[in-house]
């Protein structure tokens, strides 16, 4: 008697467990699209941000997303959690890659495997992905930061100069010649300056002092490094300039939210996580449902993305932050 | 004796000369460049850098290298800013001390290694400087201590003014005449350069060169560790990269300011010079507009010429001995 009660529900639990397998291989039909984000490091504010634009998409899609990631922002965590993802059998994975190229033969599995693997953030190597999605492209930076220095100078002219990090820096140079080819849209703006404060602390800091004594009717510093843009918003505090000269660039609201605060840097920009998060399940989502990563693809309320021949394509411009909004996002990164 | 100190008082004379040339020049492309607060600023400027480089300048007269100060300054910084963090209330006197003793840990660590295991400084430092950067990020996880973690006194004190100079200024004038004291006339000061000029010599008279490696050590280290939260109160911000590369900067002055590589020559008046030497260069360039290109071969061609400069007078201090 008693064999028969366990075999029995041996019975019952073996046929549960097929049940359940038996379900998972169905990918078309009712079932959500079920997309696997992967952050770099799990309890990293930046990444929450990340989760929260991801549901937001994932919601409006009808889709499911699964956010995972290692406790510790490694290569081999990433593998860990990714080889988890194909074992459920998501249908597509977006990941911000702690390491470009030792994802990539996990990746390549997951594709043969039918999965759409994208990158966000942190590319992965082209072989390990079909897409990947970099918040923003040299171009749209410039555009940016031109218009933030344009709203910051007194009825949008002025004289304008930029703290930059090392003369040989690759993306400081490529997004100096786009803040120079967009200049012109504001013909008020003179570009007076360029220094180099060399990514350090106490250059920058000198090369700001210097700037506001060769230039003593300079409206805007800018500074495309987070190291020179804090640096050179203590340089105009010491020097009692707050209000006559703005700072502006590139930087973390984290590190800057004290300068948003007393009105040395009245707004900045940097990629927004949140979007970052809504772009890429919208992509996933997208390429999970058949659509070509060859063609421009949707990501609703943030316009289209278009994928280079190397598959790289760009969220948008920089978004913008200032006192309105640096608070909510100084503890998220 | 009597000759050689002449030779360097004379070169230090040179050299003063040449620093008041230089501001003249600078003066004559940007006239208030010479104006008393902007002289003020220069000097509030290269504070740092004269804390740091008098403690360099002691290891360097005891045939010693220090490449890790940086590092160090870094590293104490960061634990000061960390501590601030934690604890906002905590006075500014407390920091300073905090930021000593750790720095002088740091330094006494250097020494022990370089004194009782007869290792290299060169390669003790070279180590220890990648250590102590290591460490910074393991206590910091990589991230940054911002201004606005930062308490209002603590970044205040580096700011008082009194008499026109800021306290930066006068904690570099008051180590610099504490340093001159104690090295002239202390038996401290004086068996350091007996210990770096020969060792053998020093070791016959009762004093242990190695010893005194270890107490340049220390000191330069807890100079380094107060020079950390001065750095970190100044720029407003501490991660793992402040100061990168900055041991260099202190090991140049030191060498334009007349300090020998191979230990027992070296003078406060001269590294004070020295330190000046830099301050104006760096702070003049940028306005008279050379192209930071220009800034770093002009800043080398100072180094060379100043080694130069203490080449010729050791020869010369060389002859003496020989002649003797």
């Amino acid at each position: 008697m008693r064999r028969f009660v366990l075999l029995s529900i041996a019975a019952i639990l073996s046929a549960a467990i097929a049940g359940c397998a038996d379900k998972a291989p169905e990918p078309q039909g009712e079932q959500p699209i079920r997309i696997g984000l992967v952050a770099k490091s799990l309890g990293n504010g930046f990444f929450d941000a990340v989760h929260k634009g991801a549901d937001e998409a994932a919601g409006a899609l009808g889709a499911q997303v699964i956010f995972t990631g290692p406790t510790t922002p490694t290569a081999e965590g990433q593998i860990e959690v990714l080889n988890a993802l194909i074992a459920q059998r998501v249908d597509a994975i977006a990941v911000s890659a702690n390491d470009p190229d030792a994802l990539v033969p996990t990746l390549k599995r997951a594709m043969q495997r039918g999965i759409e693997v994208i990158s966000y953030d942190s590319a992965v190597a082209p072989e390990g992905r079909i897409a990947h999605l970099a918040p923003s492209s040299d171009e749209l930076i410039g555009q940016t930061v031109a218009q933030l220095a344009a709203e910051l100078a007194p009825n949008g002219a002025g004289k304008i100069a930029v703290v930059s990090a090392t003369p040989t820096s690759t993306n400081q140079n490529a997004w100096l010649a786009e803040l120079r080819k967009a200049l012109p849209q504001y013909p008020g703006l003179s570009l007076v300056s360029v220094v180099y404060g060399d990514d350090v602390s106490d250059k920058s800091y000198r090369e700001t002092v210097a700037l506001v004594k060769q230039h003593p009717d300079l409206n805007v510093v800018i500074s495309l490094s987070s190291v020179g843009l804090v640096a050179a918003a203590k340089a105009i505090e010491d020097q009692g300039l707050g209000g006559k000269v703005h700072v502006t660039g590139l930087g973390l609201p984290s590190e800057l939210a004290g300068y948003v605060r007393n009105g040395i840097v009245p707004k900045f920009a940097i990629w927004n996580p949140i979007d970052l998060g809504y772009a890429a399940t919208q992509i996933a989502v997208r390429l999970a449902r058949g659509e070509s990563a060859q063609q421009p693809v949707s990501m609703e309320r943030l316009g289209t993305v278009t994928f280079d021949t190397s598959g790289i394509g760009a969220m948008g411009k920089p978004f913008i932050y200032d006192a309105s909004n640096v608070a909510e996002f100084e503890k998220v990164f | 004796m009597n000759a050689s100190l002449s030779a360097a008082s004379r070169r230090d004379l040179v050299f003063g000369i040449l620093t008041v040339a230089l501001l003249a020049a600078v003066s004559v492309a940007f006239p208030s460049f010479a104006s008393p607060a902007n002289l003020a600023d220069v000097l509030n400027d290269t504070s740092i850098l004269i804390l740091l480089a008098l403690g360099q300048m002691l290891v360097i007269v005891t045939r010693g290298i220090d490449l890790s100060v940086a590092a160090n300054l870094a590293l104490s910084g960061m634990i000061v800013a960390l501590l601030n963090r934690s604890f906002p209330a905590i006075g500014v006197l407390p920091i300073i001390c905090i930021a000593a003793l750790s720095g002088g840990v740091l330094g006494a660590f250097n020494g022990l290694l370089v004194w009782k295991l007869r290792l290299p400084p060169i390669v003790v430092t070279l180590g220890t400087m990648s250590i102590y950067r290591g460490v910074i990020y393991l206590l910091s996880q990589g991230a940054w201590v911002n201004e606005n973690e930062m308490s209002r006194e603590f970044l205040r004190f580096v700011r008082w003014d009194f008499v026109e100079l800021t306290t930066l200024s006068w904690l570099a004038i008051v180590v610099a005449l504490l340093g001159f004291i104690a090295l002239r006339y202390s038996g401290a000061g004086r068996d350091m350069y007996a210990a770096g000029g020969n060792p053998t010599a020093a070791q016959y008279c009762g004093i242990d060169p190695g010893r005194m490696q270890f107490i340049a050590y220390v000191i330069s280290g807890a100079l380094a560790g107060v020079c950390g939260y001065l750095w970190v109160a100044r720029f407003a911000v501490a991660y793992t990269d402040i100061a990168l590369g900055f041991e260099l900067q202190v090991i140049a002055a030191c060498l334009i300011g007349g300090v020998a590589i191979a230990g027992g020559v070296g003078s406060v008046f001269g590294v004070v010079l020295g330190c000046l030497f830099i301050g104006i260069i760096r702070n003049a360039l940028p306005l008279v507009g050379i192209s930071a290109f220009w800034q770093m071969f002009i800043n080398g061609l100072v180094i060379l010429a100043a080694v130069l400069l203490s080449a010729r007078q050791r020869e010369r201090k060389r002859s003496i001995l020989e002649a003797v």
